[in-house]
């Protein structure tokens, strides 16, 4: 499949407006998680979920495998039932209704194309059930095909077709529907790194070209902060903190969002004081200043953690908060070196932009950093990602 | 294999034992159906003839029973699959605990012997014709509906297991899918499910129906009076074989050969398509030979060369030859009978039996009396007993003698 893989070839933008489906979708219809819980047995997969997703929203859940993201997912496109709360859909209880009666498309993980259907069969299957005929089915095909730049593939099978342009028939597919949300499950997972994050630039363009609700589940935090309006991020069932990309990444609510999100250095201590937004943290490596998160107030003897982002400390002498640290091994990674230190027993992590040169070899060398205490967030004790 | 892992001599001589083994029966039966002898039987030769299949046409019993054993196998796939289909849906569906059990109900059948089934199906359906009151004209008792329910009940279990097999490499969720994306859970059914099924209702199919075309042991039951094929062949066999069952196996040879080959191309043929090297192979890059290697082709080729050499057999005329070997044979027996006659009389005339010359001839004359005019023919203690002076017109008759029964006033009619 010359094209496809290389993205290069790939455009951008879709050239065919999508003006049937923008017409019916632009009609705001929220969708309303109101206290939904979701368990089996004794095990609670989402417990007490409760948010609004605007109509028109690109929103994504993000979180490790086993926080509950698939499960709400499902009972939002309407294979499972909550056990407790409701879910409403442009202010309709969607208790009682089937899937295929949802304003739903979801997109599987494994995309679920029918493998023994043409691609213009598959597409055009959400049409055949609905009793559309032969000729009007082809055309409505065609025309979606054109929509995802694969036009003429119509009559190839599924297999024949590269792994992004399976994905961009999976789309197509789920738009022949018009639905009103479309649903993602970890669709880009299966591609490889680069088209995926063309994928990713692509989603976007779609999602905002025919102004669905785009709810986005995935594991991959790049994702979610690239391509959301919003991001909810989950762990154990638990909603941690539902905000923009921005604000989850710079205002982390909960330690687990702040450890999960990008990389962190987590140095745990006790509150020693605090000043207005400024805190001073008893730690292994001495006291230290960060900011309190949303201006919590926190008691002095407070179990606490300090989270400083890698790229926020700085070498040299005289800073703020200075920690007097170990040179350990240094990662390239191309646009960036990750320094690796180690002070008093705490793992510490800095990151610089690549600006050309080698590493040296400095093992056990001292290494004064330190940070300014705006860029530190301290949070009350909790639980840490990959912990 | 190859000889540096011991292959060679050794293991070419025993694939060949292997195969003699497997095959030297089927070559001499196809063989024995082209002799006229009414014996199946090589040697002697008499004549190639093609009468047996005519015989074997000829035979109402074996027909009626063919066509019985048609219908029957016909309807068992109608009724078979889909409650296959059923059951490994059911299986597919339930919890694991309960999948056990259903599904040790569900086997039981194939391991009950079929004997067992057979009375069991005649002892059930009796009775409960009874109960109700039912004439012994009505289905009840039945051998062709009997039948048919015998054999449902464990030919269904075989079905099953074809779409277990397949069913286990469904993804459930195409039916997600398409339960998503507005269709029905029988629109579901229908357009993806069933077609994945596609295959193995195929494959069930075609068990189903070779299951119960050849089923013997149950159906010997279940038919009472009537006849399968299997029934007729079996009674048929007990009763004395001759050459048109060696024809039969011919054409069942024949079909099977056919079926093989043709499917053979249409596994090829799909490979090739599959992996996608047509284009650069030798034989379907080329639009003639393509077109000679489709199985379809393969298909009318083959029928066409079978219906050749049955169009041909049927004009071919085997009655001089078989005349001939009559003469022969008349003439032999004259002239035994002649020479019996004269020793006879030889016997008769001479008081004394023992003289060297009439020694000579019976050491010579490899006789149907068994040595019985050899000198130390009646000394006691002898294995043989020698027949005591058969009358002269009775030998051939009473004795089990080389000429096949030539005699008799029947043997030369081709047997029922």
């Amino acid at each position: 499949m010359p094209g496809a893989v290389s993205s290069g070839i790939l455009p951008s933008v879709f050239p065919v407006p999508f003006s049937r489906l923008s017409e019916s979708s632009m009609a705001t219809r929220d969708i309303v998680l109101d206290h939904v819980s979701i368990r089996f047995g004794a095990y609670t997969a989402v417990d007490n979920a409760h948010l609004v997703i605007k109509g028109g929203e690109f929103f994504s859940f993000l979180g490790p495998s086993g926080c509950g993201k698939t499960t709400l997912l499902r009972c939002i496109s309407g294979f499972s039932e909550p056990t407790e709360g409701r879910v409403l859909i442009g202010g309709q209880d969607m208790k009682g209704i089937g899937p295929n009666k949802r304003p739903t498309a979801l997109i599987f993980q494994n995309l679920a194309l029918f493998p023994l259907m043409s691609v213009a069969d598959n597409i055009a299957f959400p049409l055949e059930v609905r009793g559309i005929g032969r000729k009007e089915r082809r055309k409505r095909a065609e025309e979606l095909l054109e929509m995802i730049a694969l036009p003429g593939v119509g009559d190839k099978k599924v297999h024949e077709l590269s792994g992004g342009q399976r994905q961009r028939v999976a789309i197509a597919r789920a738009l022949a529907v018009e639905p009103d949300i479309l649903l993602l499950d970890e669709p880009l997972s299966a591609l490889d790194l680069k088209l995926r994050h063309h994928m990713r630039t692509e989603l976007r363009t779609i999602q905002q070209q025919v102004g669905l609700t785009f709810i986005y589940i995935t594991h991959d935090q790049g994702e979610a902060l690239t391509m959301s309006d919003r991001v909810a991020v989950m762990n154990a069932g638990v909603i941690e903190q539902v905000d923009p990309p921005e604000t989850i990444y710079n205002r982390p609510k909960t330690s687990f969002v702040a450890s999960f999100v990008g990389q962190s250095n987590a140095i745990e201590g006790k509150v020693a004081s605090q000043s207005e937004t400024l805190v001073s943290v008893e730690t292994p490596l001495g006291r230290l200043q960060g900011r309190a998160a949303g201006g919590r107030q926190y008691k002095t003897g407070e179990d606490c953690i300090l989270f400083i982002r890698p790229e926020q400390l700085s070498l040299g002498d005289g800073l703020p908060n200075a920690i007097e640290a170990k040179w350990v091994k240094e990662e390239f990674e191309g646009n960036a070196r990750q320094m690796f230190l180690e002070a008093n027993g705490v793992p510490l992590r800095l990151s610089r932009v690549n600006l050309g040169g080698t590493a040296d070899t400095l093992s056990g060398a001292a290494m004064p950093v330190g940070f300014e205490p705006d860029q530190a967030i301290v949070l009350p004790h909790g639980v840490l990602a990959g912990a | 294999m190859n000889r540096g892992t011991g292959g060679g001599g050794v293991a070419a001589g025993f694939s060949l034992l292997f195969f003699s083994f497997l095959f030297g029966p089927l070559i001499i039966m196809v063989i024995t159906a082209f002799n006229s002898s009414s014996f199946p039987r090589i040697t002697p030769w008499e004549c190639f003839t093609t009468e047996w299949f005519g015989v074997l046409f000829a035979n109402d019993r074996l027909m009626s029973g063919l066509l019985n054993s048609l219908v029957i196998a016909v309807s068992v796939v109608a009724i078979a699959v889909p409650i296959g289909l059923a059951g490994a849906l059911a299986l597919s569906e339930l919890s694991s605990r309960l999948r056990a059990v259903l599904y040790t109900v569900l086997i039981t059948p194939i391991l009950i012997p079929g004997v067992v089934l057979g009375i069991s199906t005649i002892v059930f359906w009796g009775a409960l014709g009874r109960s109700v009151g039912a004439e012994y004209g009505s289905f009840f008792f039945d051998g062709m509906f009997l039948t048919l329910a015998g054999q449902v009940t464990f030919i269904s279990a075989y079905a099953m297991l074809v779409f277990l097999a397949r069913l286990q490499r469904f993804d459930p969720i195409l039916t997600e899918a398409a339960l998503d994306l507005g269709a029905t859970p029988g629109q579901a059914f229908r357009k993806i499910l069933l077609p994945f099924l596609g295959p193995a209702i195929g494959s069930a199919a075609f068990l189903t129906f070779l299951a119960s075309f050849e089923n013997y042991n149950t159906t010997v039951f279940t038919i009472l009076s009537g006849n399968t094929f299997t029934t007729a062949l079996a009674s048929k066999v007990r009763h004395g074989t001759d050459p048109s069952l060696s024809a039969l196996a011919v054409i069942i040879i024949g079909i099977t050969l056919i079926g093989a080959i043709v499917h053979e191309a249409h596994t090829r043929r799909k490979e090739v398509l599959r992996t996608g090297i047509a284009t650069r192979s030798r034989i379907y890059g080329n639009p003639v030979l393509k077109t000679l290697v489709h199985p379809l082709t393969v298909f009318l080729i083959l029928a066409g060369i079978a219906g050749l050499a049955a169009w041909q057999g049927t004009r071919h005329d085997a009655s001089v030859c078989k005349q001939q070997i009559l003469d022969d044979k008349r003439a032999r027996q004259h002239e035994l009978l002649e020479e019996q006659r004269r020793k006879m009389q030889e016997q008769q005339k001479t008081t004394a039996p023992v003289t060297s010359p009439a020694d000579a001839a019976g050491k010579a004359n490899p006789s149907p009396f068994g040595g019985a005019f050899s000198p130390n023919g009646l000394a006691p203690g002898q294995e043989e007993p020698a027949p005591a002076a058969a009358p002269t017109d009775a030998p051939a008759t009473a004795n089990p003698s080389p000429f096949g029964g030539a005699f008799t006033p029947n043997g030369l009619k081709p047997s029922q």
